[in-house]
Order: structure tokens, then sequence, then C-alpha cells
């Protein structure tokens, strides 16, 4: 018990439960209907729960890739960028405007999309592990070269496509579920495997909390880092594949914007400290989800699209505040004042 | 008798798990200088800390002047005049020197700072400490000692009635120390309390009036400098008799008969050292002995692999063996305790024994996994066997006392299974207690048949550690001494160059 209670995973898989407990309270207050409600429709679920499992599963592959790189006390701020150049990669191949040899193979589209996101992480890699580039300048190289990267694939174009395989990436459903949640899942446990069956995990605290003392404690840090951020960059080219299918096309100018402040924000979220060290992906997983929550929260209730990202600021403080032990000893410290007073 | 400057009752302060501080008092005289003694982990830096306002005390009761005072911050404590100077200086080193001293304090002229009063006040202050600098110049680019000097010299200047000075004598040259405690008596004359934290006993009956000892948390007693003998001292630090701590200081100084050579150095470099040529032999314990900068530690990350070699061969048993990082020098069973435990060493976060077998982990390789259970065994082992003093294997090393974590680092190394330890002033800033404990540890381990190069800058612990030494001089071996000739007078020596003709 003492132990699931100093996990990582407990604030955020609480402060879940909160936010979609209280939704469905004011949701019937509001509305008078269930904001669970799950319907079955053509033997698939249908539902505000499945919506936010489906938009969810985008942020939860990002903030895997994303908590390994801010574990090693990096960052990578590029992410959005690579998402772009992967989907436009992908959808320029199915659409057989690259590389018309493949036939607007949907398979081999995602394995080049996939490389090409590799790539992109090893020239981050390379920047900060080999010429000691501070990650955040590193990455921002990507950032704003990236979206330019993806136009040139694209001609500058929005590249729409027409491929129900490639729209299954996002749209299909496997038993009744959508099947970006299988994809998030099987990344979930690739990333929990590597870590955990190797001394990967171990590693990367070790880089992220002293990264000399771990190099001369004989972690190859450097070699290490290097895997880390091409890990991320498959991620996010992987993110930018299951948008794209969604959005059925890339477009290179709105493709994954602002996703690299989702991803950290996931991460924080999660409880993984930013500058490095003790780190979890399924923290990381609940946070992902609770960003996608308060998105779905949004557009159920109606906000005017004025003040969503109020809203969502608003969200996001009282989730911080929750999760700071000193905020919350002040509270505990108010309420049995006035309890005593009462008393 | 006159009121105290500060009295400190009944000062109790616990963290989970550990009672920092038991029913503690402390009690300081103006103008004189105390004290305070004991081993790593006694309680002397929580009992500054809760004076300083670092740490709230569960307990107790703080007169100052004999008014009861509570302090709330460290902020709080300077106002109230009290002024602590560490043992890791901290002020801002990219900041001027006079910054430094007048920060969150600056004289002001028509709502704007005055520099040119804050430069010239400084350089008035710096004077009374015989430094006569460009106080213009960023502090960083002064040298530690200097950078200590200023730190007292701003300490002294906010009016301070209570200096402490936490092991200020450290990082300091033996001329540097001299200046430092004319200075002390110097602050002492003009009525200033001032709290004297080392480890260096020698230096308690050169320049203290009093002293204070604590043990395990515990109050021990307050005793006149003059009327306490060292050996009693020392009793009294360790809760042990003389006699005891005789033998803790027996050591080994015959080298093996027909010793197995391990390894072979030919003319290697590296970016910091050129020319490097030497060999250690197998159960041997060899030292490295130099001033500051003559080149010990660059020879020691040279073997480790921690800097690029650039140039010459490292022969081991006789084979030619490439190493280009500490992994290599890892598998090829050399082991490296840094001399900068906390920068080089621990990695703060992680459990002890996280911290034990990363090393051993990186060894085998990140793709074959110590299993939790061989893991635990491994900790538990060396947490027993080095007594390392921790409530469990799972608490976080930066939790223990310096001498606990040196000797974790050395659980690191060992549960690789080394035939070379290279150690790098492995008792710097550690008790009694624990250095002759790990002197011990390097001897029988020599035994065993391991090579062990200690480098060190206290000369007699060399001399009882060290079967053969070579000493350094200017980025260059300039002497090798074995056996007997291994004498203080020989090391000053070589190191002064007289013997060169």
């Amino acid at each position: 018990m003492k132990k699931f209670k100093n996990s990582l995973e407990i604030r955020p898989f609480l402060a879940l439960i909160v936010i979609l407990l209280a939704c469905e309270v004011l949701y019937r207050v509001m509305f008078g209907d269930s904001f669970f409600k799950i319907t079955m429709v053509d033997g698939h679920f249908y539902g505000r729960l499945i919506d936010i499992l489906r938009n969810g599963s985008k942020y939860v592959i990002l903030a895997i890739g994303m908590t390994m790189v801010l574990a090693t006390a990096g960052t990578d701020i590029s992410v959005g960028s690579v998402m772009a150049i992967a989907a436009s990669v992908a959808c320029s191949i199915v659409d057989e405007r690259i590389l018309p040899s493949l036939h607007g193979n949907v398979f081999a589209a995602v394995l080049i999309a996939l490389l090409v996101g590799a790539l992109c992480g090893a020239w981050n890699g390379f920047l900060v592990a080999k010429l000691n580039v501070q990650p955040i300048v590193a990455t921002m190289i990507l950032l704003t070269a990236g979206r330019g990267i993806a136009q040139l694939v694209s001609d500058g174009k929005i590249v729409t496509i027409n491929s129900d395989a490639y729209y299954f990436i996002n749209g299909g459903y496997f038993l009744g579920l959508p099947i970006p949640f299988y994809i998030a899942l099987f990344v979930l446990v690739i990333a929990i495997i590597l870590t955990k069956r190797t001394a990967l995990g171990m590693a990367i605290e070790s880089i992220g909390i002293n990264s000399e003392s771990s190099r001369l404690s004989g972690i190859l840090v450097s070699k290490n880092l290097w895997v880390i951020y091409i890990f991320c960059g498959i991620m996010a080219a992987l993110t930018g594949i299951v948008e794209s299918a969604g959005i059925k096309g890339a477009d290179c100018n709105n493709c994954g914007l602002l996703y690299e402040m989702d991803g950290i924000l996931a991460v924080a979220l999660g409880g993984t400290a930013l500058n490095g060290g003790r780190f979890s992906f399924v923290s990381s997983a609940l946070g992902a989800l609770i960003v996608q929550t308060i998105s779905t929260v949004i557009y159920a209730f109606g906000v005017t699209p004025e003040l969503t990202k109020v809203f969502k600021a608003l969200i996001v403080v009282i989730i911080c505040l929750a999760q700071s032990p000193i905020f919350m000893a002040k509270l505990k410290g108010i309420f049995s004042k006035k309890g005593s007073v009462a008393a | 008798m006159a009121t105290k400057l500060l009295r400190m009752e009944h000062v109790n302060k616990s963290f989970p798990g550990v009672v920092a501080l038991n029913d503690v008092e402390f009690s300081l005289e103006a103008g004189s200088i105390h004290a305070l003694l004991g081993e790593n982990g006694a309680g002397k830096s929580t009992l500054i800390k809760v004076l300083t306002g670092v740490e709230k005390m569960d307990g107790g009761e703080v007169y100052l002047d004999g008014n009861e005072i509570h302090v709330t911050s460290p902020f709080d404590a300077q106002k109230k005049g009290i002024s602590t100077v560490y043992q890791e200086v901290n002020l801002c080193p990219d900041l001027s020197v006079a910054e430094n001293i007048f920060i969150g304090r600056e004289p002001k002229k028509h709502g704007h700072i005055d520099w040119k009063k804050i430069n010239e006040d400084s350089k008035e202050l710096i004077k009374e400490f015989d430094l006569n600098l460009d106080v213009t110049k960023k502090l960083g680019a002064f040298p530690v000692a200097v950078q200590q000097m200023i730190a007292i010299a701003r300490a002294v200047d906010i009016k301070a009635k209570i200096l402490i000075l936490d092991e200020p004598t450290s990082s300091l040259s033996q001329a540097e120390v001299e200046k430092l405690f004319d200075i002390m008596r110097e602050l002492k004359k003009r009525g200033l309390g001032i709290v004297f934290v080392t480890h260096f006993l020698d230096q308690v009956y050169e320049v203290t009036d009093t002293i204070t000892v604590l043990r395990n948390g515990g109050y021990v007693g307050t005793y006149k400098t003059d009327e306490l003998e060292k050996p009693a001292l020392i009793g009294k630090m360790l809760g042990k008799d003389f006699d005891s701590l005789a033998e803790i200081s027996v050591t080994q100084r015959e080298a093996g008969e027909n010793p197995e050579k391990f390894i072979d150095v030919e003319n290697a470099g590296t970016a910091k050292i050129k020319n490097v040529s030497f060999s250690l032999n197998k159960g041997e314990v060899s030292g490295l002995s130099g001033l500051l900068g003559s080149g010990r530690t660059e020879t020691a990350r040279l073997l480790f692999g921690a800097d690029k070699m650039t140039e010459g061969h490292i022969k081991i048993h006789d084979k030619n063996v490439s190493i280009k990082n500490p992994l290599d020098a890892i598998r090829c069973d050399i082991a490296f305790c840094s001399e900068n435990r906390k920068t080089e060493g621990i990695i703060g976060e992680l459990s002890i024994m996280d911290n034990i077998i990363i090393a051993l982990q990186a060894k085998r390789g990140l793709m074959h996994v110590v299993s939790k259970k061989e893991a635990a065994e491994i900790a538990d082992k060396y947490i027993k066997e080095l007594n390392i003093k921790t409530p469990s294997r799972d608490q976080k090393i930066k939790n223990l006392s310096g001498g606990n974590q040196q000797k974790v680092l050395l659980a690191r190394w060992l549960a690789t299974d080394p035939e070379l330890l290279i150690m790098d002033e492995p008792t710097r800033g550690i008790d009694i207690g624990a250095k002759a404990e790990i002197q011990r540890i390097v001897v029988d381990l020599a035994k065993t048949g391991m090579s062990c190069l200690f480098i060190s800058s206290e000369l007699e612990e060399m001399q009882r550690c060290c079967n053969t030494m070579y000493v350094l001089r200017d980025k260059k071996i300039v002497d090798k001494l074995s056996g007997d000739n291994i004498t203080e007078a020989n090391i000053m020596k070589s190191i002064a160059g007289e013997g060169e003709n």
C-alpha cells in the first residue's frame, strides 16, 4: 500500500479520475445526460471516453518519447515539426507524389516516415550528444527548419490522400476499440520492456541526475543520449502518421503545431521532473490522457472558442497546484486552522 | 560571568528515520574561537543549519545576548548578526568581487545603485584582509582561497556578531590557512564569536579557545582547548579509547616478493599531461604524490580513460590494450574513485543499491540486467562489509554523510571485481574514523592481490599505506620511492626538486 502511495503514477491517476468524475457530475446537472455514455454502433463503441482514448493516444505516443528525453535532463522541442515532416513524407508516398515506384504502398510509406523520424532524432542526438549543444537550442533548429523541410517534400501544398488502408491507422477499430489506442498500448509496452528489462532505465535516470558521474561509472553517455533522441524522433513521426491519418492528409503548416508543448505538458502532469531523474511511462501516458480529456471536455461543454485556451490554462493550473506538495500542505493548514476555530 | 553571546539549549531535530540532534547544547562567548567537532554524521552541520535558519528545529531554545530568538531563514539569521561561510563558497562566481560583497544591500544614490561607492568600499574592506585585487573582476576568476576570504570579508562587513566557518580550510594551502587564522584572531580581538568547524585537529589546537564535541547527534561535552589533549579529544569524538584507535592505524609496508606486474604505461599522454611512464604491481599499494596541480589526478584519469589518450601505450599483463573511455577501463578491470565525490561520484537521487551496482551493470552491458535479487545481495554485502551506516539499501545516497558516501562509491568499484583500484583523495573531507577504515580497506585489498593506486595530499597517510610511491612535479614523474625510503622527508625533497643532482 505504501509503495503504491509513493509511486509516481498515483497522482496523475487520481487527477484523471477526479476530472472525469467532475465532468460527469457537471454534465448531468447541465444536460441531464451522462458524460460517460457509450453506445454500440456497427460493433464499434462510440462515446466521449472512446474519443478521449482515440485522440489521446497521439499524445501518449508523443509523451513516451518525450519522457525519455526529459528524464536525461534534456528536451526536444522539435517533435511538432518532425510530426509534420513524417506526415508529409507518408502522405506524399501514399499519394504517389514521391517514390512512385512504391505504388502508394501504405506499409512502405509508414516505414519510410518512421525512418525519416529516426533520422531527425539522430540529427538532434548528434548535436546534443556529440557536439554538446544545449538540448533546447539543438532541437530548436529542427523546430524552425522542420516545417520548411516538410514543405519541400509536399511542394508547399496540403497533401490530401485517398486510401482506406491509411485512414485505418486512425479511424479503424479492433475488438470495438480504436486502432490508435492499440498503437499507443504497443508503444507503451515496448518502452517499458526496453527500460525495465534492460538497464537502460537506470542509465537514463543516472544520466539525468549526474551525467559526469554516470560517464565515470562506465555508462556510455553520448551513445545512450543518441539512442534516446532517435527514439523520440521515431515516436514523433508515429504521432505525425496517426494525426495525418485522422485528417486524411498532411498540412505542413498545422500538423503537430504546438504539440511539443502538449508533449512536455503531458510529461509534467505525469510527474516526471523536467530537470531529469525519475520517470514513469505510465504516468506520462496518464498525463497525456489528461491533456486530451481537457480538450474533449471543453468541446463537450460547448465553451466558446475564444475561451478554450483560458479554460485549458485554468485546468492545468489547478492540476499543477494539486500536485504541489507545498500548496497542498498550505491548504491543509488553512483548513485545519478553520477546523480548530470552529471547534 | 557576563552573559554568553549565544546559548542553544535542548536542541532537538529529526529527519525521517534519523534523529540528527538529541538534546544538544552549545554556547559561545564573545571574543572567542570555538571549535565544533565530531565525526561525519555527528550533527555538526545540522546544528549549524538550525542556528542559521536553514532547517527548523523540532524543539529547544536559542538565546542571543540573553534574549530568546527564533531564526526563521538564513536572511533572518544575517539580520540578527549570524553569518556563515561554507566549505563550498556560496557566492556568485559570475558577479564581480564588489557586487558579491554588496549583493542584497547595495548603497543607493538618487534611486540608483552607487557603483562608485560599492567599488571603493569593497576595495577598502578587502585591504583589511591583506588582499589587493581588482574588485570589478569576476569573483570566479580568483582562486578558491581568495573567494573564501572575500566571503569572510562580506560576512564580517554585514556587522556580524557571530561568524560560523564551516570547514573553511579544506581547500586552502598551508600559507592561506595561516592567513585565515591571522584574520580569525584579529576578528576575535574585535569581539566576534567565531564557530569553527573542521576535520583538522592540528588547526583546532592552533587557533581555538574552546571545543564542543558532538557524537551521533548527542552532546558529548565542552572543554577548554588547552586542557584537553589530542588523544582524549579523539577518544571523545569516536567514543572509543585511544588504544583501540592505535590499532586501526596498523599498516603493512613490506612489498610482496617477486610481485607480478599488472599494468605498464609507456609514454602515454592526454591533452592535459604528456609522457607518462610507470608500472604497477599486483598486491601493492602505489602512491602518487605531489602538490596540487602536479598532475596526480591527470595521471589517474589517463589510466581510466576519463580523458582521451592521445599518445603512447598501455599494457595489461604484457598485452597492449586500448582504453578509449571509462567503460573500456572498467572492462580491463580498472576502477577509479574520483576526488570530486559530489560531481563525479555519487548519483544523488538514486538509491544506495543503484549507486553500488551501476558500474557492474555498465561492465556487463546494459542489455544484461543485474537482477533485483542479485543487486540487493551485492548491496547488502557491501553495506555490511564496509560498515556503511544507513537504515536501508533503498535510501538515496545524497542523504548519507560524506564518509558513508565514499564507502558506497568504494563498494561500487569493488562490486566490479577490479584488479586495479585507483583512489583519488578518498579520505578528503571525511572524519578520522572513516579515514582509518578506508586506509585499512586499501591495505587489505592489496593483500588479496589487488593493485591499488592511492592519491592523497596527506603525506602521513601516504607514507603509511604505500609500498611504492611516484612523485610528480610540474606534470612529470620525477622520482620513485619504495619501501623504507618512503619517508615524509624524502617525499618533500623530491617534490621540492632537491634530489635531482
